[in-house]
């Protein structure tokens, strides 16, 4: 198929719709030829006019699975460590620890160490466990926020929250990331926190060994002094 | 920006023709399930490399009692590369469909895998993934359902940031939402439209082809329609969608795909199509035709038809919507270079996918039907001619080719190119062809 070079230089040109020509008969058309309307035409989802680039699609996304079968191998670079106080990973591929500061440093939360795996569930973790604000405001009003993103319910306690979850949401009953704060009391501001596994064992709070929350450490203790709960007023 | 992945993986061993023969009957398979409508695909990320011998699959069948013991190793292993090893093993069986059965029915197998999928531990977090992975690639949907207990934990990952993990886990998604109703049923109230929503906005263009090829197999379900597309279109991704295929430096060919392919989904679901004109969607799918057809003039790549498919399908549906009048100008398409990149992506499909005939066709019917103004282009840029040429290619194409020029001053030019010898039959054909429709 051919086509003028006036085609190639309008594509390559601005944008302009042409002066519409009349629509009439031709005066040399007599009666009217057509049995035939102009008209659009649509085609449903699963209309056999789709079949041959619907079949395209499907053979182009199994090739995909070959395609990345043979992608090239994690390039290794020299060993080194993860540069966080206190962790002494060590790694040879950037993207493993691209995953492990994901995982384990990049949504800790500065009061008790835990990581979570999004900014979302850090911030209302901070919020519900270490914002005495939180507890007062919680007596009057329901304030515990549903985990779901795009949910805007809010519930008066974690129990209801967590029924909601299930009920609602088909979340496990057993969903980790929604641990209830075993010890109910307000948040005492504290000029240190210690973080260690006795401490922690203290409160009351189980440290389950398959746990998100809890950062492996290394034995020794850190102190975290000078950090204040400089979220707790709202400020 | 054009670059597609390069496809150069055969099986080691096979000649050319055997790989014909393998690609004849895939297709073949292809076409019985779409007729049955049971069109699934998926697609796996596998990445150690398949050195291990020639002809397919060398997945280990794993029995139950070794099944129990790497889970046993990964779960209370001293050493973390121990741990990940173990579970590097039990994946290498899971490729495997009797590895797969054994798994599931083994008690406490899935809960072990999801402990291990939300430890504390980056390593074991991912290897556990990849076992996931393997599961969501099984053709059986009972293996899909025994991955259930996991989605609420994939889809919380996907708002953290490591985007090897979240491509990752969409595409298990992908796979495991293609598999089965009762996984879509599940997905719907545990939130997978607002966490994809939250997620377009990725930076990463591995994480948004894996997003758009989840929410493409989210859009094919067949309760899509009614329970899916609505909120769909509530949510933030048709404009997400939208930009993504907005030509220019940023556009991805694979992203791109995946997009054109989820937003025609959409529109031939016709549940509001105008909604996405008032977004601009014929605005943008009109520059992204124009960059195809300048693409297909610069680079004989034969991939370019993956997208230029339903790029040209959603122009078609879309232009049927009655809201195209009522929008403002900038959101119509009335611009005439879209006529001239059709036609250059008419002969590109006629040598490379003659099977695309028809839906190229298609647009330009849509497109001329009740425009005197894209009638007369097609005119003053000589347009007929290619036109009648394409006549003889196949029944449906004579069809479309007809209808599309029977809207032109088609007598008119039917005589001017009379004289043409070489025309003359198919000339003749037309005018029977108009007297008789």
């Amino acid at each position: 198929m051919q086509l003028p070079p006036a085609v190639h230089a309008r594509l390559a040109g601005g944008p302009g719709a042409a002066e519409p020509l009349p629509v009439e008969r031709s005066p040399k058309a007599g009666a009217v030829p057509f049995r035939f309307t102009a008209r659009q035409v649509r085609f449903p989802r699963e209309h056999e006019f789709f079949e041959d680039g619907d079949v395209q699609r499907h053979l182009y996304l199994q090739d995909v699975l070959t395609q990345v079968a043979g992608a090239p191998e994690r390039p290794r670079v020299p060993e080194f460590t993860c540069q966080v106080a206190g962790c002494c990973q060590v790694f040879d591929a950037l993207e493993d620890y691209e995953h492990h500061y994901h995982t384990l440093h990049r949504n800790v939360c500065s009061f008790c160490k835990r990581a979570f795996p999004s900014g979302h569930l850090l911030d209302i973790h901070i919020l519900e466990w270490h914002d005495s604000l939180f507890q007062i405001l919680s007596e009057r009003q329901n304030m515990y926020q549903c985990l779901v993103e795009g949910c805007t319910e809010k519930f008066k306690t974690s129990k209801d929250r967590k029924d909601h979850l299930v009920r609602r949401h088909l979340y496990p009953a057993d969903f980790r990331f929604d641990k209830p704060k075993k010890n109910m009391s307000p948040a005492t501001p504290r000029a240190t926190v210690q973080v260690s596994a006795e401490a922690l064992g203290a409160e009351g709070e189980q440290v389950e060994g398959d746990a998100m929350e809890v950062c492996s450490e290394p034995a020794g203790e850190r102190h975290t002094a000078g950090r204040r709960l400089s979220l707790a007023m709202g400020n | 920006m054009w670059l597609r992945r390069q496809g150069c993986l055969r099986p080691a061993g096979c000649g050319v023709e055997e790989l014909r023969r393998r690609r004849r009957e895939r297709e073949a398979a292809l076409r019985k399930a779409r007729r049955e409508q049971q069109l699934i695909s998926k697609r796996l990320l596998r990445d150690d490399a398949p050195e291990e011998g020639e002809g397919g699959c060398v997945a280990v069948i794993l029995g139950q009692a070794e099944i129990q013991q790497f889970l046993q190793l990964a779960q209370r292993g001293t050493e973390e590369k121990e741990r990940g090893r173990a579970l590097v093993s039990l994946r290498r069986g899971l490729q495997h469909p009797e590895t797969q059965q054994t798994f599931i029915w083994l008690e406490g197998s899935m809960r072990t895998l999801v402990g291990l999928l939300t430890s504390n531990q980056a390593l074991l977090q991912l290897e556990a993934a990849r076992c996931l992975h393997e599961l969501s690639h099984s053709e059986q949907s009972a293996v899909a359902e025994a991955c259930l207990p996991a989605t609420s934990y994939l889809l919380t990952y996907l708002s953290g940031h490591s985007s090897d993990f979240i491509e990752l886990c969409l595409y298990t998604l992908g796979n495991l939402i293609v598999e089965s109703e009762a996984v879509r049923r599940q997905l719907l109230p545990q939130g997978i439209v607002p966490a994809l929503a939250a997620c377009v906005q990725s930076p990463h263009v591995t994480v948004l082809e894996a997003l758009g090829y989840a929410l493409s197999q989210l859009l094919q379900a067949k309760e899509a329609p009614e329970k899916i597309i609505p909120s769909v279109l509530g949510s933030t991704l048709p404009q997400h969608m939208l930009q993504l295929l907005q030509p220019g430096p940023k556009l991805n060919f694979g992203v791109a795909v995946e997009f054109a392919w989820c937003l025609h989904y959409i529109t031939c679901s016709q549940v509001n199509n105008a909604l996405l004109i008032t977004h601009g969607a014929l605005s943008t799918l009109g520059l992204l035709l124009l960059d195809l057809a300048g693409a297909v003039q610069r680079t004989e790549d034969a991939g370019l038809e993956l997208l230029a498919c339903p790029v040209l399908r959603c122009l078609s549906n879309l232009l049927t919507e009655a809201a195209v009048g009522a929008v403002g100008e900038q959101m119509q398409l009335r611009d005439e270079r879209v006529v001239a990149a059709l036609f250059i992506l008419l002969q590109f499909f006629l040598q490379k996918q003659p099977s695309l005939l028809p839906e190229g066709l298609w647009l330009l019917n849509n497109l001329t039907a009740n425009s005197p103004s894209f009638c007369t282009s097609l005119l003053s840029l000589d347009l007929i001619e290619p036109l009648l040429q394409l006549l003889p290619v196949s029944n449906v194409v004579s069809l479309l080719a007809a209808q599309a020029f029977l809207q032109q001053s088609g007598l008119q030019a039917l005589e001017r190119h009379e004289k043409e010898a070489q025309l003359q039959d198919r000339v003749h054909a037309l005018q029977q062809t108009a007297l008789h429709s």
